[in-house]
């Protein structure tokens, strides 16, 4: 078998379509390790890669498996790794020495119930602050997360281009659920592919961290003659350790957030479902926005005027999905497979202008349409 | 054996850090430590260009001149 | 091995590789490191690798600041990953020879995991063990190569723990090439680099090295002379064989050299088989 074919209806996994989305987005070289409900994908691309002349490797450890991905990046490859929530907290390191160094890579963590070893195979929306913060020091983080198989393959593609777009880490927040599931699907023929911006100035010439009019630097591959220093110390615009200046760090750090915060408009927002007259929203991602959209739909069969807003990018935080509908609102309701967590971010934006109530599950099941439309039904007071 | 040219021996003092270690380790004591610490020529004629001030240097700042 | 003046010059060393506004280094009057990077460039040079097609990839501590001062690609990150970085970058582009140096801590500590997997997969890098017995820059701690009952800042009563002998742990582990050479001997610890570079597979070379102010000072050797006369002393050649005067002392020189099929090479057979075109 050598690959998936278009444009025919496929029965996958969203861990398959996860890697097939990888290797149609030109991934090709993959660093794994094993762990429970992620493994399909580096079982994947360890099938997959060879067929297309790309790489797989299992590393010895987490860590390992995401600083050989951002090695592999260095030298011009297009790369990712996949991992669960136990793997997260160790690829922390990773991800910071990522975005301090500008390479682009693809992280996926498909989501376990936590903390620590927790349920292995059960689906929680858990990491979703971790996936925010999960490294140490001020840094900026893209976060996209995916609700079916076919938006699983979809959204790796866009994971993959906009690592390459922002030069930058990207994580894919999946969860138990989405990634093993089995939905039909049909794949497209072509996808949109993004390559890295190389230089094309003389080596003697090229800054490798001073950012272009995109707000990104160019990005030269190790072996091509440009002689350039991946310094993840604070450095200046030529990679150079700069640890004892305190306004190069300023502007580092400024760049850094600048070129993913000057381009929101980039990022995938989401989804606006049945909002137009909405009174009630569910604000939902991932799994849980499956079930929302259920509700949703429950819902409107009985008069009630509830619509779905359904982030695609978790982070940073996108209020223009929320700022259309809000003051038309009563209520905003947010479903998560945690104690509360995006909901806190929400709240924030909303400030005020209308109510906004949490609804958790952290027992390693999935909220229900029924949960949902209750919940709803609550607030609506009837 | 002692040649009769001395030989070009150039001492890079930005880059010196009177570590000691070329002075000591010339087994024809071509140099000596000044006051400071930093090597000093005394007798460039005793050179042999064994090249061993150079090779060790951790700063490369001492140079022996080839022969042509 | 190559006679002293066949080697390059210093004033050829800076012409093509060191990177002039970065010297003088941070590192403190007679450290090692600084002879290991001259040995290091030698070793290039006189293998007439294309810079192009060198890495220097580092780890964190005094020698993670090695690329500071060079111009080549290179790395410098997080702390005992760069044997894992290395890997994507040799198993991304396999024209690249990959030099790793790294410190006793970055590679035998923290960094131990990837070693000794970095051996067993074989893969074509070469990795530079810069021992000297102490975490550096971060104060004089103890390391995994400290020696029994030596002082350090956290065995202010001497160190209880057994050291690892590297080249024996590359030699458990599966490297293919192992040598041991000494900052006193830097014609020697050049062709050894030289060797371990032209090897195909992964190579270590272990380089015991003086660090005066953390591990001389508290041992009574804080001049760097001292502790060079010190490290001559507890070495020993390999073409001695083994006798009494070896007996307890580290032996310098090629220590292994075994071919094996080599990670990237056999993932480009793999690659064949599979139908991709690398």
């Amino acid at each position: 078998m050598t690959g998936v074919q278009s444009n025919s209806h496929l029965l996958l996994s969203g861990n398959e379509a996860c890697a097939e989305g990888a290797i149609r987005a030109g991934v090709r070289f993959f660093a794994g390790y094993p762990i429970t409900p992620s493994s399909e994908i580096a079982e994947t691309m360890a099938r997959r890669l060879p067929e297309v002349g790309g790489k797989f490797i299992q590393m010895e450890d987490e860590i390992g498996s995401i600083s050989a991905i951002v090695g592999a990046s260095l030298a011009g490859l297009k790369v990712m790794d996949a991992t669960s929530g136990p793997g997260l907290s160790l690829k922390a390191e990773g991800l910071g020495l990522a975005v301090m160094l500008e390479v682009p890579c693809v992280l996926v963590n498909v989501q376990r119930m936590g903390p620590s070893t927790g349920m292995a195979t059960l689906p929680s929306q858990m990491d979703v602050m971790m996936s925010r913060w999960g490294t140490h020091g001020d840094h900026p983080i893209i976060v996209i997360s995916p609700c079916s198989v076919r938006e699983t393959f979809e959204l790796t593609v866009k994971a993959v281009n906009l690592a390459e777009r922002f030069r930058s880490p990207v994580i894919l927040l999946s969860d138990a659920v989405v990634a093993r599931m089995r939905e039909k699907v049909v794949l497209p023929g072509e996808v949109e592919i993004v390559n890295r911006v190389r230089p094309a100035v003389l080596p003697e010439q090229y800054r490798p961290y001073a950012a272009g009019p995109n707000g990104v630097a160019p990005m030269a591959d190790f072996g091509s003659g440009y002689y350039w220093y991946a310094n993840s110390s604070v450095h200046d615009e030529n990679g150079y350790e700069a640890t004892s200046k305190p306004e190069v760090a300023t502007r580092l750090l400024q760049r850094l957030h600048a070129k993913i915060y000057e381009h929101l408009n980039e990022l995938p927002q989401g989804e606006a479902f049945m909002m137009d007259d909405a009174e009630v929203a569910v604000y939902a991602y991932g799994i849980t926005a499956r079930a929302a959209k259920a509700a949703v739909r429950m819902a409107r069969e009985r008069g009630l005027k509830v619509g779905l807003l359904r982030p695609v990018t978790i982070w940073p935080f996108l209020s223009g999905l929320v700022d259309p509908y809000v003051s038309g609102l009563t209520a905003l309701l947010v479903p998560e497979l945690n104690m509360g967590q995006l909901v806190d971010k929400v709240r924030e934006v909303v400030g005020g202008r209308s109510k906004v109530e949490s609804l958790s599950r952290y027992d390693g099941q999935i909220i229900t349409p029924e949960q949902i439309l209750v919940a709803v039904t609550k607030i609506m007071g009837r | 054996m002692t040649s009769s040219m001395p030989v070009l021996i150039e001492i890079d003092f930005d880059w010196c850090k009177a570590c000691g270690i070329c002075v000591n380790i010339c087994p024809r004591k071509v140099l000596a430590e000044a006051s400071d610490g930093s090597p000093e020529i005394i007798d460039a004629r005793r050179c042999t260009r064994c090249l061993l001030c150079e090779l060790i240097c951790p700063d490369f700042a001492i140079r022996v001149g080839r022969e042509k | 091995m190559a006679k002293p003046a066949e080697l390059a010059s210093t004033k050829e060393l800076i012409e093509k590789y060191i990177r002039r506004n970065g010297v003088p280094s941070i590192w403190c009057p007679g450290c090692g490191i600084g002879t290991v990077v001259g040995s290091m460039l030698r070793a290039i040079d006189h293998l007439r690798l294309r810079q192009e097609d060198v890495v220097i990839v580092t780890g964190i501590g005094c020698s993670g600041l090695i690329y500071n001062y060079l111009r080549f690609d290179g790395f410098h990150g997080t702390h005992g990953r760069a044997l894992a970085i290395a890997t994507g970058i040799k198993a991304a582009n396999p024209r690249l020879h990959v030099v790793v140096p790294m410190g006793d801590g970055d590679c035998a500590a923290i960094g131990g995991n990837h070693f000794i997997h970095a051996a067993r997969r074989n893969i074509d890098l070469t990795a530079i063990v810069i021992n000297n017995q102490i975490y550096g820059m971060t104060g004089g701690q103890s390391s995994p190569t400290t020696v029994q009952q030596s002082r350090t800042s956290t065995a202010p009563r001497g160190h209880l723990e057994r050291p690892f002998d590297v080249c024996e742990l590359a030699k458990g582990a599966g490297a293919t090439y192992i040598a041991r050479g000494v900052t006193s001997n830097p014609i020697q610890l050049a062709d050894l680099l030289e060797r371990a570079m032209a090897h195909k597979g992964f190579s270590v070379v272990e380089v015991l090295s003086q660090c005066p102010v953390q591990a001389g000072r508290r041992a009574g050797r804080s001049e760097p002379w001292e502790m060079l006369q010190w490290l001559k002393g507890v070495t020993v050649s390999a073409k001695r064989g083994t006798d009494d005067v070896s007996l307890g002392k580290f032996i310098t020189g090629e220590l292994l050299k075994e071919d094996a099929p080599e990670w990237t090479e056999e993932y480009d057979k793999l690659i064949a088989i599979a139908g991709g075109r690398s």
